[in-house]
């Protein structure tokens, strides 16, 4: 048998079919649900009389839209509250099981699946969030799709696909000592530009993601969509295997010995044949804070805002020139000179426990800048804010100065009350700087939590490696 | 979903690479649990010059003149003209949804981003993939003509100017299928069933543990 990616082993997997000009029809293991992103597919199930054909691969959750405080007050925005409320109705109609508002599991849909151990080695998991890549950090096919698709998903357990080609994303050595899983896939995005892996899944490889936990690897792969990827993904080692050891939905017994042999040949055969390669140093990258509106205009903590004029590509150029007015900088500015109005630490990308111990790591006996208007602490999850809590971080935030906050998306997208005034500048732990992403003529640097809570302290960002 | 076979219309050019979806439709909208109604909420930020509420009536909105959509000579339009990486980030099919509400039905870009194609196919909509030349050719003219119209031919696969010249364009024999016919893929891939269940079978028999039990749901986290 030749050489076969990882890719290639679960795809072929779960193929059920191919036509004539390569479509597959996909089985689908794993189906997550939000409530944003649903609401269109259960209601068009309804319209043709269908029903959700396998309930038991299907996990619920609200997280968009749900308030991070003042919870017992329910939500108070009667918009979000239907569509939150649909969510609950459909899945009790449908028979699908929901980590409802008030259960003490709710959070981001990607940070509580892992966390639930509902994504296992070689499952096909989907969700109608392009950030479900985040998955494929535990050797799992795991894409986004759309709400037609998540209607498909739900009537058949399938979707049908064009197979994606494969690339390979080597990080040689080890990351430095401050520089973070986020600065890594930064780095890569803005390497690579976010149309870098359009219509390939990236398997990321090389001893600098070996050294990675779970969580880290979860950050890198959360943010393969940013590359434009399908998927990113990881092969399976002892991290994968440890992490999945005990988890609630993760098998037991003697299913757990059979699934823990069969998940170590989720690696890429010695030899197998990627349709691009590409391989960088790890131990090159420095912290990374983006300066633009899409997350390819990336600098490191040491470099300048670039100048559009020297930009050859008239297309490049235009797209720097416009994001720097919309973000109100100028060229040659150093990132360092750039003063922050507010702190968001959470998202799928990095609200889990480690992302919180770095922030907090920095924060420990100093305050935050009198100049900021907000610091937010937003746990991916309720179980991360119960771990957290019982490790003391929230006290050191809130003595700090920053607000501790109950979990779910927040001012990632602020859908919810959550979000940046016209103008305003945040240091985020997010995924995306675009226009408004964060409210309406709001303003967006990503950064890893370190270099975030960095921000908080200082008003500005400065280098965590020098702290 | 409406079928689509040919089209012939004045063309709007968006001159701005990775256009995001959020740029297309933004996150308030999303709220709604309807699947129409988006269009007048398409590109809302860059479209008005006050913020949008779901909810809402655009009429009498504040709108900005600079903006393409609101130019007068491209009002009507079915055909987008757009840059690399057109709809880009969250895999939102509100998206599409607003541009077809809106009443476009082709968009021509030299990329597109992967969810959001495969999205535009399920709604009627068709998204054209032509060189950066042609696409920066077709920018120049539509911009310096009023009145400019491009005839969009899906069976025959091809574009046509206002000058006679054509250009072909590729796209996948089943969406292509789907696209002419209106079809629901849901339907056609219940037409799998039996094939579906013998897959899920095999699987349930070889990796029992795939299938998560009601009762997992009740353990503790010990990990
Ligand atoms: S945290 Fe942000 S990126 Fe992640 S699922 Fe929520 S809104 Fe999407």
């Amino acid at each position: 048998m030749s050489a076969k990616t990882l890719f290639a082993k679960i795809w072929d997997a779960h193929q059920i079919r191919q036509d004539a000009d390569g479509t597959a029809l996909l089985y689908i293991d794993r189906h997550l649900v939000h409530e944003v992103t649903s609401p269109q597919a259960f209601e068009g199930l309804r319209l043709n009389r269908r029903t959700v054909r396998t309930p038991e691969a299907t996990f619920a959750v609200p997280d968009h839209n749900v308030p991070t405080r003042d919870l017992a007050q329910g939500i108070q925005d009667p918009v979000s509250r239907l569509q939150v409320e649909t969510l609950e109705n459909n899945c009790r109609e449908f028979g699908i099981r929901i980590f409802g508002m008030g259960d003490p599991r709710q959070g981001v849909v990607h940070v509580i699946a892992p966390e639930q151990g509902l994504i296992l080695p070689g499952l096909t998991v989907v969700c109608g969030d392009s950030h479900t890549a985040t998955h494929g950090a535990f050797g799992t096919l795991a894409f986004g799709i759309g709400t037609s698709e998540v209607e498909h998903v739900l009537a058949t357990q399938t979707l049908t696909q064009k197979r994606p080609k494969t690339m390979r994303l080597t990080l040689t050595n080890t990351l430095g000592p401050g520089v973070t899983p986020k600065d890594m896939v930064l780095y890569l995005i803005g390497r690579i530009g976010t149309a870098g892996a359009t219509g390939h899944a990236i398997e990321f490889a090389g001893e600098a993601i070996r050294a990675l936990s779970m969580e880290g690897r979860m950050t890198v792969c959360n943010m393969a969509i940013e590359a434009g990827a399908r998927a990113g993904m990881v092969g399976v080692d002892d991290h994968t295997i440890d992490y999945l050891a005990n988890r609630p939905y993760a098998p037991k017994g003697k299913d757990w010995i059979e699934a823990v042999i069969h998940w170590r040949h989720y690696v890429s055969d010695p030899g197998a044949v990627f349709d691009r390669e590409l391989t960088l140093d790890a131990s090159a990258i420095e912290p990374q804070v983006s300066w633009g509106t899409s997350p390819e205009m990336m600098a490191p903590i040491s470099g300048q805002i670039p100048d559009p004029d020297t930009m050859t590509d008239p297309v490049r150029q235009s797209s720097a020139r416009k994001a720097l007015a919309y973000m109100g900088l100028q060229p040659g500015t150093r990132i360092t000179d750039i003063p922050i109005d507010k702190v968001f630490i959470g998202s799928c990308t990095n609200g889990r426990i480690e992302d919180l111990r770095a922030a907090a790591q920095v924060v420990k006996d100093r305050k935050v800048a009198s100049s900021i208007k907000l610091a937010l602490v937003v746990p991916g999850s309720g179980l991360v804010k119960r771990q957290a809590e019982e490790e003391g971080l929230d006290q050191i935030f809130i003595t700090a100065g920053f607000e501790w906050r109950e979990p779910g998306c927040s001012m990632c997208l602020a859908m919810n009350n959550d979000v940046l005034s016209p103008g305003e500048r945040c240091a985020s732990t997010s995924n995306r700087n675009f226009e408004g992403r964060q409210g309406a003529g709001s303003r967006t640097h990503l950064a890893s939590p370190a270099m975030a809570a960095a921000a908080a302290i200082h008003g500005h960002f400065v280098d965590v490696r020098r702290l | 979903m409406e079928p689509f076979k040919r089209i012939e219309s004045v063309v709007v050019p968006l001159d701005r690479a990775n256009v995001d979806t959020d740029a297309i439709i933004p996150k308030q909208f999303l709220k709604s649990i309807q699947r129409s109604g988006f269009g007048p909420n398409l590109f809302d930020e860059w479209r008005y010059l006050d913020r949008g509420e779901p909810g809402k009536s655009c009429q009498g909105r504040p709108v900005n003149p600079d903006f393409v959509l609101n130019q007068p000579r491209y009002h009507g339009a079915q055909i987008l003209l757009a840059r690399d990486n057109f709809g880009c980030g969250s895999s939102r099919e509100h998206a599409p949804w607003a541009l077809l509400d809106y009443g476009f039905r082709v968009l021509i870009a030299p990329s597109f981003a992967d969810i959001f194609f495969n999205n535009c196919f399920k709604n009627g909509i068709l998204p054209i993939i032509l060189d950066t030349q042609t696409v920066d050719r077709l920018f120049r003219e539509a911009s310096a003509t009023p009145g400019y119209r491009l005839a969009v031919d899906l069976p025959e696969q091809a574009v046509t100017t206002p000058d006679g010249h054509t250009l072909p364009f590729q796209v996948d024999p089943f969406s292509k299928h789907c696209l002419i016919h209106g079809l629901d893929d849901i339907g056609l891939t219940l037409e799998h069933d039996k094939e579906i269940r013998q897959y899920e079978s095999k699987r349930r028999k070889d990796y029992p543990w795939v299938f998560v039990p009601e009762e997992a749901s009740r353990l503790g986290f010990t990990g």
